[in-house]
């Protein structure tokens, strides 16, 4: 039977009192939101805080907000409500391609995007999502708010800039005309971490050409986007041969390690497979959604 | 500490450690056995009940955490005599076979047919998707869940009153 150690539990009322609560508890108190991360890691006894501050009441931190060129999602925003979101399917399918397959339907009633951000943990699809699409991260702590691109934000596995006595509330991303996105995973079964995934942001000029590219690996040794597929593909018009082009690259970026999941090649290859799927479907995307406002 | 929550309508507060999950507070304080203890690693989905009409893995939820929410188990699916449609569905269907996971899909095919009642069969797959079965009698909890589709709550009342008037 696995249960966590012992402590203490508070609910915290609003922003401020959860940070309060982090001061006055200290180095071993830990916010709980969704718990789907740091309840089995308790259970485990790979975490053991002295405090558990739960911070599911602050519905305050639960929204989706398109706001001018930005789009604004609250920490405490459950995956279900980002996979059911048309405004999150229009603007940015990268998003609702990874919460279709980020842990189970169940899963993500309770799982939040601000948890799985700070978990970091190196095999979590929103990570990938917010650097593709250069989201930044609101961190808000006694000395006021912070923005951090998501290279500051993740520090390494299971290690991010919030400070103990600070907290995420909100993941800004950029809403960009004529750009499109995608994500792609392949697990061992549905609820599993990935073997490998990717995922890609594209803009598209005028005249059909890629403007503007992001691609990103997930589970596979690379905490960075794949920028070396950037020289090859701006400026371009997107083609098979500079997909096939670009997967290579990703495939020689990435740095996986062996286990239990594949092989090292075996996840080289679906670093190059999956990168070339994205890119080709990001550019389908972004090209309908440039047909459709010419139209 | 102290909680308090509505289980399957009924009010219950209790004295207990913050560290209890929902899982075993439910079995273990509440003694409601219907709700069975799987994995422990929020994998298998045959603790799931549902909070506040939600499907959720009750061994990955404090007990602490549910206090103040609407919690259903298996045990609350009937209507005093007469069986929720998912219950009957899973009896005219063949949807058990050893039942272990039987409580979690039930509850599970309950909130669906709340949000979506006439899902596709795809989607029943999908919402199921997070519960093992290890019969690996998938179809029929599939086809269970479609009868419970096909008979909401009154429609049988409903068929007879057209069948009397016919």
């Amino acid at each position: 039977m696995q249960i966590p150690a012992p402590f203490d539990y508070v609910r915290a009322s609003s922003v401020d009192n959860a940070l309060a609560l982090l001061d006055r508890h200290g180095a071993e108190s830990r916010v709980v939101a969704g718990g789907h991360s740091l309840l089995p890691m308790m259970k485990l006894r790979l975490a053991r805080p002295d405090w558990l501050i739960d911070i599911n009441d602050l519905f305050e931190l639960d929204y989706l907000l398109v706001d001018k060129d930005v789009l604004r999602i609250g920490a405490m925003t459950r995956h279900t409500t980002l996979l059911e979101s048309d405004d999150v399917k229009r603007l940015f399918p990268i998003i609702t391609d990874a919460e279709r397959v980020i842990a189970d339907p169940i899963v993500r009633n309770r799982g939040t995007i601000g948890g799985s951000l700070c978990q970091a943990d190196p095999a979590e699809d929103l990570s990938t999502v917010c650097h593709v699409l250069e989201a930044v991260a609101v961190v808000r702590g006694p000395a006021g708010e912070r923005m951090l691109s998501m290279a500051d934000f993740h520090r390494g596995p299971y290690e991010t800039a919030v400070a103990q006595n600070e907290l995420l509330i909100e993941v800004r991303i950029p809403i960009r005309s004529d750009s499109s996105s995608a994500y792609e995973k392949v697990e061992r079964r549905v609820g599993d971490w990935a073997v490998a995934a990717a995922g890609a942001s594209v803009s598209l000029d005028s005249a059909g050409a890629i403007s503007q590219v992001a691609v990103g690996l997930t589970a596979v040794g690379l905490d960075r986007n794949v920028t070396e597929v950037e020289a090859v593909l701006v400026g371009q018009a997107p083609t098979e041969e500079l997909f096939t082009e670009a997967g290579r690259l990703a495939s020689l970026a990435c740095d996986p390690l062996a286990d239990q999941r594949g092989p090292i090649d075996y996840k080289r290859h679906l670093a190059d497979e999956l990168t070339r799927r994205v890119l080709r479907a990001a550019c389908r995307r972004a090209a309908a959604s440039v047909s459709e406002i010419t139209i | 500490m102290q909680i308090s929550m509505t289980i399957n309508g009924t009010d219950v507060t209790r004295e207990i450690e913050p560290r209890v999950l929902l899982v075993h507070f439910i079995r273990d304080d509440l003694r409601l056995t219907g709700t069975h203890w799987g994995c422990d690693t929020t994998n298998c989905g045959t603790c799931v009940v549902l909070m506040d009409g939600q499907p959720v893995k009750s061994c990955t939820v404090l007990a602490a955490m549910a206090d103040g929410h609407a919690i259903t188990t298996v045990e609350g699916l009937a209507n005093g005599a007469t069986l929720d449609p998912v219950q009957q569905g899973f009896m005219e269907e063949h949807g058990l076979q050893c039942g272990f996971c039987t409580p979690g899909m039930m509850l599970t095919a309950r909130a669906l047919l709340d949000h979506n009642p006439h899902p596709e069969p795809l989607e029943i797959r999908e919402a199921i998707s997070g519960q093992i079965c290890r019969c690996t009698g998938y179809a029929t909890i599939v086809r269970s869940i479609q009868w419970a589709a096909e008979h909401p709550v009154g429609a049988t009342a409903e068929t007879t009153d057209e069948e009397v008037h016919a």
